[in-house]
């Protein structure tokens, strides 16, 4: 094998959904949990993960590394391709343009996410505890509100048009009826993670987590 | 039938027409006005313009070139734009198209002149994938070995490509930024690899489509199966061929 485009496009493919659309997963149930079990419920959740040995090391490989390459070599993949939609505007042709679209946005709105959450926390200018009315700060502001939402639907649609894409690439699904139910079914995927995350949005929005919030804020005025 | 032919005779089709004259000029448009006869098609108003190189402003302009050769839609040299699909020429007939006719030649290849272009990074692709069936050699090697009916059946529908190059220009992988090799070329390893003969050199058709610009370039977009002018099933093709690649990556990886 000659180096050249076609490992580093599969292993795109590849890292998408092992293990990043696995990550997506698992942050979609972690979030939840806010809207299921409000703040205790959130802060269990955050204590599990913490719980896993070598957990650095487990984000490192398993979420940062893969985040760094799917996103940088995605970013090459969309700058090769035309939009074409208005000549050809085909449901599929439409879903292929979103790819990238919405590509571009989660890998800008990862950063800054990531920025506001887990380097605050390297940082130690947030502690795990605080995690919950952290977001409730960050979501009040209305503005931000509504880019988390764009984000995570954009986020989640990538996700599961990527699944997609991914069975057609590795030669899973290959006749038309096959791509067919896949696609049915990444939809259902995409509506379901979508109202995970939604939910738990609304959720860090609410009082229990102003509340846990304005606690943190006299212990600190206290302390 | 005579009130109808006199109607017919006071009838004008309107094109506008994008045309250069050389392939590093600039692009310009220009509109003529043709005289309707029943089952006209593009080529035949082409024709018209030949013959009578007069715009809609009564201006006098040279003739437009375009390609075309077979007249029934097998030979795929009369592929161009024509309100905005890329399709053939010929089979383009006036009565069911909107009118003013665009036509524009399909930029993506090299533009040799109005409505001429260059499809020869097309068979550069065939060859690249061996898209043929070696079976010379220095004495009768006999016959091949048969082909099953049922898969006869499918791969001649994909022997009726014809290299017009509609698929690439619908592609949004096949550009200037792009290597990809596009769909035909893909559907030809499929229809070579289903062969009996074929077959023996399935493995260096597949290694051709795993260098670069190869199959990895497809980005499911899909307007190559919509735009198909002979309906051939390339997107199958193509998830057919990355499930032989993904076969043929791991076979190597494990020394198979």
């Amino acid at each position: 094998m000659k180096g050249n485009s076609y490992l580093p496009r599969k292993l795109h493919s590849l890292l998408g959904v092992i293990p990043l659309g696995l990550f997506i997963i698992e942050h979609a149930l972690t979030n939840y949990s806010a809207y299921e079990g409000g703040p205790e419920g959130f802060q269990k959740s955050i204590n599990f993960l913490n719980s896993v040995p070598l957990v650095f090391w487990v984000e490192m490989f398993v979420i940062w590394l893969p985040i760094l390459f799917h996103g940088v070599y995605g970013l090459y993949i969309a700058y090769q391709s035309n939009l074409n939609t208005g000549r050809f505007s085909y449901g599929r042709n439409w879903a292929f343009t979103l790819q990238r679209i919405t590509g571009v946005i989660t890998f800008v709105f990862v950063a800054w996410h990531f920025y506001e959450t887990r380097i605050q926390v390297a940082l130690g200018n947030v502690a795990h505890e605080d995690l919950g009315s952290h977001m409730n700060k960050i979501v009040s502001d209305p503005l931000v509100f509504a880019v988390y939402i764009v984000a995570v639907i954009a986020a989640t649609f990538h996700f599961a048009n990527g699944l997609w894409a991914f069975l057609v690439s590795w030669g899973v699904t290959v006749g038309p009826r096959a791509q067919k139910v896949s696609s049915n079914i990444c939809m259902v995927i995409f509506v379901i993670i979508s109202a995970l995350f939604l939910l738990s949005l609304f959720a860090f929005r609410g009082d229990e987590f102003a509340s846990t919030a304005a606690a943190a804020l006299s212990s600190v005025t206290v302390g | 039938m005579a009130e109808t032919t006199t109607i017919a005779a006071g009838r004008k089709v309107k094109f506008v027409i994008t045309r250069r004259e050389r392939p590093e000029a600039a692009s310009f448009t220009e509109e003529f006005e043709i005289p309707y006869r029943p089952n006209m098609n593009v080529i035949s108003a082409l024709m018209e313009i030949q013959r009578n190189p007069v715009k809609s402003d009564g201006g006098k302009t040279s003739p437009v070139c375009w390609e075309s050769n077979c007249l029934e839609e097998v030979c795929g040299a009369c592929s161009m734009v024509i309100n905005g699909k890329p399709r053939q020429a010929c089979t383009a007939l006036v009565d069911k198209l909107e009118q003013p006719i665009r036509l524009e030649p399909m930029s993506t290849f090299p533009v040799v002149r109005d409505l001429v272009i260059n499809r020869e990074r097309m068979f550069g692709a065939l060859k690249k994938v061996k898209a043929w069936i070696p079976i010379d050699g220095t004495y009768d090697l006999g016959p091949g070995p048969r082909m099953a009916e049922s898969k006869r059946q499918w791969a001649y529908e994909l022997s009726k490509c014809m290299t017009c190059g509609v698929c690439l220009e619908a592609c949004p992988n096949v550009n200037d930024r792009n290597s990809f090799i596009g769909p035909a070329s893909i559907s030809q390893v499929r229809l070579f690899n289903a062969h009996p003969t074929g077959e023996m050199n399935a493995h260096e058709r597949l290694d051709a489509l795993m260098e670069e610009g190869g199959i990895e370039g497809c980005g499911n977009s899909q307007n190559c199966v919509r735009s198909c002018p002979k309906g051939i099933p390339l997107t199958t093709s193509i998830a057919a061929m990355n499930r032989d690649t993904t076969k043929h990556l791991f076979k190597q990886w494990l020394g198979m």
